[in-house]
């Protein structure tokens, strides 16, 4: 071989014989796959193209493929045991054919675990890919036959293990789930509980909300200044939980602009919201005993856009001088662009939102902020309804938990090093 | 009845969202994302409604409100031109209406955007305005934060960075959880009494 290189060497250095350069090197490529497998001893060129290593190292036994659990069936695991030369490996192959008896041109390759791993799950749902049929398409109820070998860093292979078959089924269960519905079981036990509490009788004493509490005086300022109020839903969409909790309000609001003949603009960014607003509002009115005072207009669609949404809203409220805004619900960026421009016109402003990072604009920004949870606590603490308390009274000691679950990992991470509590409460991805 | 069907209908629903969540199967999956499509589609759907609303508005302040006559003109010949621009077929790159989005909505989009260095501004001098001991923890808070970005000399910009990644990372990330964990907290309570029929102001009111 060294005989071989130095000839080539030669041909290409020596003038008169450049011509017989190409001549030479096209026999040496010729050798190639010989001069590999001389400087190689013990490989040898497969069929499919790789290393194949010879002797082969032992393979990992007991392959057993099933259900994988907590899928939609598009899923199998498969476990085997280390292979004895497991420490000499770098992966695991996992590779898929047709039947357990198939030759090997037909198997495929459809994973791999690292070295020690003793399980893999094989999911993929997608039917097709780019257009074809997906091979590796793992069909709910149709057997998956598997079969598993190893591969060193130096591409030496471990035989086959045998191949086995499973099918994948769809769980009806995720067992991953299961801490969430038991909070969520207890919860609604606490909920129930408190909830009765309060129709017996009880009292449930509820902190006072600032915010909640300038409602009235709001809607009496605008009253008294004969002006428009202005009531903001944000670009939340009609199914957030945000905008239901602002529809609510809203009700309250224009039931009290009923009584007071004090007219409520509503311009919103959703169709859907359009039709819940104007049902809200119109709801309100006739419960106030003034259906006569409803304006349908007041309410009304103006852009499904962020910003031309904003400059709407802010034409609004250059030209109508609102003497009351109101933002309650889902705000990004025009939080700070509406609530600015409803402080230039002088009006009072009262915000809620559960966005966290629109809260700090709106406390800037506006007279009276809802952070967070106050939004939807609104209804229960404008109502006093007990069956409203009574979820009200459950947060708060969902809230205790939560503290005593945080002190409580702190304490056993810090002290004993241990991680259960971190367990108990992850959920999967 | 006129409350009693859409509260029955919100129950139902939201019992099978919930479990739903509990239930990989595919079937489950299925009803998941049958239900979302379905939101789309009463979104399309409601989406004349909106239109009719804007133009209504529109037309009404157009025909009586001269202060307004103009920009509701402006309104109604964008909206025809954008819309008519969106009935050829071609959707090219170099279509009508997609340089009218390019190089008219767009920038209109932006330069409301833009608004929002100034308005930051003025909220700033607002908030920041030493009236009370919690404002002046803010002030000086916020100063120090500010400070980060200015080109300080060693060893004052480590001190500055380390002390900086201490407030962002322990009393501000403690504060933006304690707002988080309520905001879970409230909307699964707020859920479960929309489902139960407990909270009915969404509707329109309690009765």
């Amino acid at each position: 071989m060294i005989r071989a290189w130095d000839a080539a060497a030669r041909a290409l250095r020596a003038p008169g014989r450049r011509r017989k350069a190409g001549f030479v090197l096209q026999r040496l490529l010729s050798l190639a796959p010989l001069l590999i497998a001389l400087s190689h001893p013990i490989a040898a060129i497969a069929q499919d193209s790789t290393l194949v290593v010879a002797p082969l190292l032992s393979p990992p036994t007991g392959l057993r493929v099933g259900d994988s659990p907590d899928d939609n069936g598009h899923g199998v695991l498969a476990r085997w045991s280390v292979a004895p030369d497991d420490a000499e490996l770098l992966v695991y192959e996992i590779w898929r054919g047709p039947s357990p008896t198939a030759p090997d041109s037909v198997w495929f390759q459809v994973g791999s675990a690292p070295r020690g791993s003793e399980h893999f799950v094989y999911f993929d749902e997608d039917a097709s890919a780019q257009g074809q049929p997906n091979p590796a398409f793992v069909a709910s109820g149709e057997p998956i036959h598997l079969r598993v070998r190893g591969r060193s860093g130096d591409g030496r292979l471990t035989a086959w293990s045998g191949a086995a078959t499973g099918v994948g089924k769809g769980n009806w269960f995720h067992r991953g789930k299961t801490n969430i519905l038991v909070a969520v079981l207890l919860f609604g036990g606490a909920v129930a509980w408190f909830i009765n509490s309060a129709r017996r009788g009880k009292e449930l004493y509820i902190r006072p909300i600032p915010g909640l509490g300038a409602v009235d005086e709001a809607i009496g300022r605008a009253t008294e200044m004969g002006t428009p109020i202005l009531y903001v839903l944000g670009t939340g969409t009609a199914g957030d939980v945000a905008t239901i909790a602002g529809y609510t309000i809203l009700s309250r609001v224009a039931r009290r602009t009923a009584e007071y003949q004090t007219p409520i603009l509503v311009p919103v960014n959703d169709p859907v919201m359009l039709a819940m607003g104007q049902e809200v509002v119109k709801e309100a009115y006739t419960q106030a005993g003034r259906p006569e005072v409803y304006r349908a207009d007041n309410i009304s669609y103006v852009s499904a856009m962020q910003f031309p949404y904003v400059a709407a809203v802010n034409g609004i409220m250059r030209r109508e001088k609102p003497a009351t805004c109101f933002y309650m619900g889902i705000f990004h960026a025009e939080s700070l662009l509406l609530a600015e421009t409803g402080s230039g016109t002088g009006a009072i402003q009262i915000s809620g939102t559960d966005q966290v990072s629109q809260i700090p604009f709106f406390v800037a920004a506006t007279d009276y902020t809802l952070i967070g949870e106050e939004l939807y606590a609104a209804s229960a603490y404008l109502s006093r309804a007990p069956a409203q308390l009574g979820p009200l009274k459950a947060q708060d000691y969902a809230k205790l938990a939560i503290i005593l679950i945080i002190i409580a990992g702190i304490l056993a991470l810090t002290l004993a090093h241990w991680d259960g509590i971190l367990r108990l409460v992850r959920t999967p991805v | 009845m006129k409350k009693q069907i859409p509260i029955l209908i919100v129950f139902v629903t939201g019992l099978i969202m919930v479990l739903q969540f509990f239930v990989p199967h595919a079937a489950s999956e299925f009803l998941f994302t049958y239900a979302n499509d379905f939101v789309i589609v009463i979104g399309i759907l409601a989406l004349p409604l909106g239109i009719f609303s804007l133009m209504r508005g529109t037309v009404i302040k157009a025909r009586k409100d001269p202060r307004e006559r103009f920009y509701a003109i402006v309104t109604i010949v964008g909206f025809l031109v954008m819309a008519i621009a969106n009935f050829r077929r071609d959707s090219g790159p170099d279509s009508l209406a997609q340089n009218l989005f390019s190089y008219v909505m767009i920038p209109c989009q932006a330069t409301i955007f833009s608004m929002l260095a100034f308005y930051i501004a003025s909220a700033a001098y607002r908030a920041f305005r030493v009236r009370t001991w919690l404002a002046t923890v803010l002030l000086v808070t916020a100063f120090i934060v500010m400070l980060r970005i200015v080109p300080l000399p060693e060893p004052f910009s480590s001190w500055n960075s380390s002390l900086v990644q201490w407030i962002l990372a322990v009393p501000n990330m403690a504060s933006k959880r304690a707002i988080i964990i309520g905001v879970g907290l409230g909307a699964i309570s707020y859920s479960m009494k929309i489902i139960l029929g407990i909270e009915r102001g969404y509707m329109g009111g309690d009765k």
